[in-house]
């Protein structure tokens, strides 16, 4: 075998710094889901169905109401439906089960930077799940009062609650470890997306039904969505939008942390 | 003083009641080879999660590489590489990708990492098949990549957790050269765990025995060889070995009888002289004798002089049919 014992010998290990860890490990997400595509297909799919049979099924009957645009009202609930519950944490897992997790582990990285280097790469493709939804809208004639910045806007609104949303499945995934588990999380996804405002608005719907999308933070966040779209700035329906949001992450990011502490705790 | 690549005192580690490494003190030289040998179950695993600060300890203290596992484990962390159990690599990254995200952890610039892809070439011998996704590549070359991921940073310490198990002798043959150049060349100290007496024997400069989470016996081989003070006839035989075995505690030199199916094991203080008086013990009691063996003592003869227990009883049987000890 040739000599290991060349120049490169000289070199020696240092600590890499938080924002090259955080980069270095989403890095890594985003080639794999690149590789990966089926774990995005359907976060482009369901919300196109969606929006398709609500309109189409609803349209005529909701329009009824005065001054609703329905497709409007519809984009953001499509929009939630492509970012809410996208994340790495089935990827994670199987790290943990198959042990690279460990080899991670075992290099001077900052703890925190194997959590925020993936939720950096889910931001990313959260934001561009939400690209070809709002072109849809944009083809089927929807329009945006608040104008081109407000799209913007609503990109990144619905980008952060996509990423607020994956502390739970990661939560999940450090807590347990088990692949089965995390697929759970997603069950959280119905309550948050069904009972609030997704067909009807919150005057149009039964008493219990109204009563619990009021303490839906999904809700806000559609309210604070849909404003963009057919309102234009009312900031105090995107401030509510922005607490909601805020509010589900830091329930979900402290769950997160504390389970990413429970894993590399070395207990 | 001398300065200790890994030092351990009383270090203890307990899963809800169970104690898998119970009380160890060692102490690796820097540049040395060691094995930890033992069977499965004895707690070689928890013992390198513990030091490579994948686990806290329970009870005790140890230091790695000048630093302490507990307060200082991001500095052990910088000094230490490992290729732990099954090779924990990534399927959907290329052999090259792994490399350079392990290196960028290490805080290595993108020509540094380059220049030790270069360097760790001849050690991982996959060729093209750098650049292809690992799901694809064999056991062989998903260790050889998981010993050169381990590399890249240049490592003080190597911990290798069972770095040859489900290898052909090929295989192993071939990471035993590695470690060697790794430890020759490089002069990194390397611990490593085993099931395998042969691999402890050929590679480490000393051996600890390892059973139930305590250190039995530790030394050099030979030492640890010498302190059975005895050869080993191996006899196997057709007929009964339970009056073979009575027959030969008769005779004046026989120290030991060890009965492993129709193979027994007969410890005598000087195999030479006994040999004749062996075989004819053995033929008064009416056995046949198929095969009578002199051999010097080998590592699990010193573990089962440790324990009670043969380490391996099945490569012992054959071991001892062919006639071929490991030491």
């Amino acid at each position: 075998m040739a000599t290991l014992a060349d120049p490169s010998t000289q070199i020696q290990a240092r600590k890499a710094g938080f924002v090259n860890e955080v980069a270095a490990v989403a890095r890594r997400a985003l080639r794999a889901t690149k590789r990966d595509p089926e774990s995005v297909v359907p976060a482009l799919i369901i919300p196109v169905f969606f929006f398709i049979v609500n309109v189409g099924a609803l349209q005529d009957l909701a329009e009824t109401l005065p001054g609703l645009d329905y497709k409007a009202f519809q984009l953001p609930v499509a929009i939630i439906f492509a970012v809410t519950g996208i994340s790495r944490a089935p990827t994670l897992v199987l790290d943990i089960q198959s042990g690279y997790f460990d080899r991670l582990s075992l290099t001077p990285i900052n703890r925190l930077a194997l959590l925020f280097g993936l939720m950096v790469a889910d931001f990313v493709l959260v934001v561009t799940l939400t690209l070809p939804v709002v072109a849809l809208g944009f083809i089927v004639g929807v329009r945006f009062e608040s104008g081109p910045v407000g799209v913007i806007v609503f990109v990144l609104i619905s980008g952060i609650w996509g990423l607020v949303y994956t502390g739970f499945p990661y939560a999940i995934a450090f807590k347990t470890g088990n692949p089965a588990a995390v697929n759970t999380s997603f069950l959280l996804f119905f309550p948050f997306a069904f009972l609030t405002t997704a067909f009807l608005p919150k005057d149009a719907m039964t008493g219990w039904l109204s009563a619990v999308a009021t303490y839906n933070p999904v809700t806000y966040l559609l309210e604070g969505l849909r404003s963009l779209l057919m309102v234009g700035w009312d900031v105090e329906a995107l401030l509510k939008g922005l607490a909601a949001v805020l509010g589900v992450g830091v329930v979900s990011m402290t769950l997160a942390l504390l389970a990413l502490r429970g894993r590399t705790l070395r207990r | 003083m001398e300065q200790h690549a890994i030092h351990t005192e009383g270090i203890v580690r307990d899963y809800g009641g169970v104690r898998a490494v119970d009380g160890i003190n060692l102490s690796v030289s820097e540049g040395e080879i060691y094995a930890f040998l033992g069977p499965n179950g004895a707690g070689k695993t928890t013992l390198v999660r513990m030091l490579t600060t994948l686990l806290m300890p329970t009870e005790g203290r140890a230091t790695v590489a000048g630093h302490d596992i507990v307060s200082e484990a991001r500095e052990v962390r910088l000094l230490i590489g490992a290729a732990l159990q099954d090779a924990s690599l990534d399927n959907k990254q290329t052999g090259r990708e792994l490399i350079k995200l392990q290196g960028r952890l290490y805080g290595l610039s993108g020509k540094q990492i380059d220049m030790r892809i270069k360097a760790l070439e001849p050690l991982m011998d996959i060729g093209d098949a750098i650049d292809r996704l690992i799901g694809g590549y064999s056991g062989g070359m998903k260790r050889r990549l998981d010993l050169a991921t381990a590399l890249v940073h240049n490592p003080k310490v190597l911990f290798l957790d069972e770095p040859t198990t489900g290898l052909d002798p090929v295989g192993r043959a071939r990471v035993w050269e590695e470690v060697r150049s790794i430890n020759k060349d490089l002069g990194v100290t390397i611990f490593l765990t085993t099931h395998y007496l042969e691999e402890a024997d050929s590679l480490a400069q000393r051996v600890g025995i390892i059973n139930l989470g305590k250190l039995v016996a530790e030394g050099t081989p030979a030492e640890l060889k010498r302190t059975i003070g005895t050869d080993i006839i191996v006899a196997t035989i057709e007929g009964d070995p339970a009056i073979a075995a009575r027959a030969l505690r008769m005779v004046a030199q026989v120290e030991q009888v060890d009965i492993y199916d129709d193979v027994l094991s007969i410890g005598v203080t000087n195999g030479v002289e006994a040999m004749s008086d062996v075989a004819l013990a053995l033929s008064r009691t009416g056995a046949r004798v198929k095969e009578l063996t002199l051999r010097t003592p080998t590592l699990d003869d010193v573990f089962l002089q440790a324990t009670g227990n043969r380490l391996d009883a099945d490569s012992f049987s054959s071991l001892s049919i062919d006639g071929r000890g490991s030491g």
